[in-house]
């Protein structure tokens, strides 16, 4: 067997001391960015890759890291979601439906419980998948021609522009400043600039981590002191925390099938994890039906959500991996750590690096362990790290911001287009349109144009030679379907809305 | 409803004047059938497009906070714009305490937290990165470094 073969293999650089102390680090610090309000996944990796670039790890052991933190924050979310009714991000949004009245109970210790259970069936479900499928999916990634890629980048935008926003049209506004973005700078082909508008600085294009951190970080900043902190509402007290067994084994065919939606939805490119916590518990709740109580604290309406959320953490790794297109915001995030890493993720990572993807498989089964560990008998320790307050919080990640990204150039003018992208994400959030086809855009436009390049010289500039392969017209026909769907199901699938006390 | 009507307005201007400025951009001798100039042309032409249909159909207001919280961000906008040009001859230290201390004062309103939380964050995380991290920061002012 191969996979056991390649497993071993995996296992032999997961396991070397080093390689754990780093997944252990990594799951704590994640678990505590998860934790925090208004600190999720994407904006706490986000920061963290410009210093784990500074560091000088190797590939394998940043991507191991950050890999850690990015499922500690997916667990840690559901903290502050059941304790103080703030969702970290987007995913735990559903968490909080269910978590923060159980809370209110006085049964925040059983939802503490039960959601870390649930978390790491969905994560480790979702683990399995990613082994089993992955190479799978690289096989057939190996077919992908630069027709079937500028689809498949087509289809990223479309997918997260339907799905993900409420409109259409300011997703496509979004994909295209990322996409316009990524053109700034000298053109591979010509080796010409273009777009520079003659600033010597912009000869280089603009850095995607300059923008990652500006629109997900400094943004968040802009928030708070809009706010004045008021957000922070004072929460539930976590007395004791005991296991409800019976609960926990009740909720098991919950879990598992919010495992399953989780991880498909997390492998569909551009949907992710807040489409996986939805439709995990939308499922569960028309299955329960009126009996099933879903909204007054029950432990199913804070199992699925979790189960739902970690598996997408895990699906939306699949395509990231296998084609490089990510899943959601924090899987794009994780394509620029790539990116800075300079590994290229793709069919061929899977035969040329095979260290790199194994490690990381083998890595991301022991961090689930740990962070079972963590989330469970040591929830108390993170709850604790919930009472610092924003006053200290948010100047402090502003400070880590500047200093990741002042690490990577010394420049100055990189600080200034971080703090400008900071300005446009808040700007732009008030206006509902969404931030991360921005960061998509900035990241895959030199790929898209690329193969769209690519495609056109094999064609010799026929534009037909796009819809000429049947992968690609699939990718073609689901891109439209999946942007223009969502604006006839919108009615339908009504996103429930944050209770507020 | 006028948010998003001078929002799509300025969507499809500014795409307009990528689009022009695209139409500027040099081609080699080694053009292929693409060349440089198509994909930002066609990027800026989409997004004119949508500016039209947003500012065509809106969306409701936002809450756009109050004139005084605007001069908040205002300020925090100019604080962190003279932190960038600070932290290089400056050294990390003193920039960042006062940088931080604003910020902090900003969210809450209390001078000696704010404060306190400006000296702390700029001494406790220059000691990370510097000795947990081993990132090259430089503490002081250039001058005094002699």
């Amino acid at each position: 067997m191969d996979l056991f073969a390649n497993l071993a293999t995996g296992f032999g650089i997961a396991l070397s001391p080093f390689t754990l102390m780093l997944a252990v680090f990594g799951c704590f610090i994640g678990t505590i960015i998860g934790a925090l309000p208004g600190l999720g996944p994407s904006n706490g990796v986000a920061i963290l890759i410009p210093l784990t670039f500074s560091m000088g790890l190797d590939a394998t052991s940043a991507l191991v890291l950050m890999t850690a933190v990015y499922y500690g924050a997916m667990y840690g979310g559901r903290i502050s979601s059941i304790l103080l009714n703030i969702p970290g991000d987007e995913p735990a949004l559903m968490t909080t439906l269910d978590g923060y009245p159980m809370a209110k109970a006085g049964r925040a210790g059983d939802a503490l419980v039960i959601s870390g259970v649930a978390s790491f069936t969905g994560a480790f479900l979702s683990t399995i998948g990613l082994m089993l499928l992955a190479p799978m999916l690289a096989q057939v990634a190996f077919k992908f021609g630069p027709a079937e890629y500028f689809a498949l980048y087509l289809l990223a935008f479309a997918t997260l522009g339907g799905i993900a926003s409420n409109n259409q049209a300011k997703a496509a506004i979004a994909s295209c400043i990322g996409l316009g973005i990524a053109m700034i700078g000298v053109d591979n082909n010509s080796g010409l600039p273009r777009l520079s508008f003659g600033n010597m600085h912009l000869f280089d294009g603009i850095d995607f981590l300059v923008a990652i951190v500006g629109l997900f970080a400094i943004a968040e900043v802009f928030f708070f002191i809009e706010s004045h902190g008021k957000n922070t509402s004072i929460g539930v007290k976590l007395d004791k925390v005991t296991v409800p067994w019976k609960e926990i084994w009740s909720t098991k065919m919950t879990q598992l099938r919010g495992s399953v939606i989780g991880f498909i939805a997390g492998i569909l490119p551009g949907a992710g994890a807040s489409l996986g916590s939805f439709l995990a518990y939308m499922t569960e709740k028309s299955v329960a039906g009126e009996e099933g109580k879903f909204g007054t604290g029950v432990a199913r309406g804070v199992a699925a959500p979790e189960a739902g959320n970690n598996a997408a953490a895990g699906g939306a790794l699949v395509p990231m991996l296998t084609l490089g297109v990510p899943g959601s915001g924090t899987t794009a995030v994780l394509l620029a750590l790539l990116m800075t890493l300079n590994i290229t993720p793709g069919p061929t990572l899977f035969t040329e690096r095979p260290e790199v993807v194994w490690g990381l498989i083998a890595s991301l089964l022991i961090a689930n362990f740990v962070l079972l560990l963590m989330n469970v008998p040591m929830v108390k320790i993170f709850v604790k790290i919930l009472s610092v307050p924003p006053w200290i919080l948010l100047p402090g990640v502003t400070m880590v911001s500047f200093v990741g990204i002042y690490s990577l150039s010394g420049s100055y003018f990189d600080l200034l287009l971080m703090v400008g992208f900071g300005v446009l994400g808040w700007i732009l959030r008030k206006l509902d349109v969404p931030t991360v086809p921005i960061i998509l855009g900035i990241l895959l436009g030199g790929h898209m144009e690329d193969s769209l390049r690519r495609a056109m010289v094999l064609s010799d500039g026929d534009w037909t030679y796009l819809f000429s392969s049947g992968i690609a017209i699939t990718l073609w026909v689901v891109a439209v379907l999946g942007f223009v769907a969502p604006m006839f199901l919108r009615n339908v699938l009504k996103k429930p809305q944050r209770i507020t006390d | 409803m006028v948010s998003d009507r001078i929002f799509g307005a300025v969507v499809t201007l500014v795409s307009l004047a990528y689009v022009a400025s695209a139409t500027q951009i040099q081609t080699s001798f080694l053009a292929d059938p693409v060349g440089p100039r198509t994909f930002p042309i066609l990027v800026g032409s989409i997004a004119a497009f949508c500016g039209i249909l947003v500012a065509l159909r809106p969306d409701e207001d936002p809450e756009w906070p109050a004139l005084q919280t605007l001069g908040a961000l205002a300020i925090a906008v100019a604080v962190l714009v003279g932190y960038a040009y600070a932290l290089k001859p400056l050294g990390f230290l003193l920039p960042t305490a006062i940088t931080a201390a604003i910020l902090s004062y900003q969210i809450s309103p209390r001078i000696g937290p704010a404060a306190i939380a400006g000296v702390g964050l700029s001494v406790g995380l220059f000691a990370i990165f510097k000795f947990a991290l081993g990132l090259g920061l430089v503490a002081l002012p250039a001058v005094m470094h002699g």
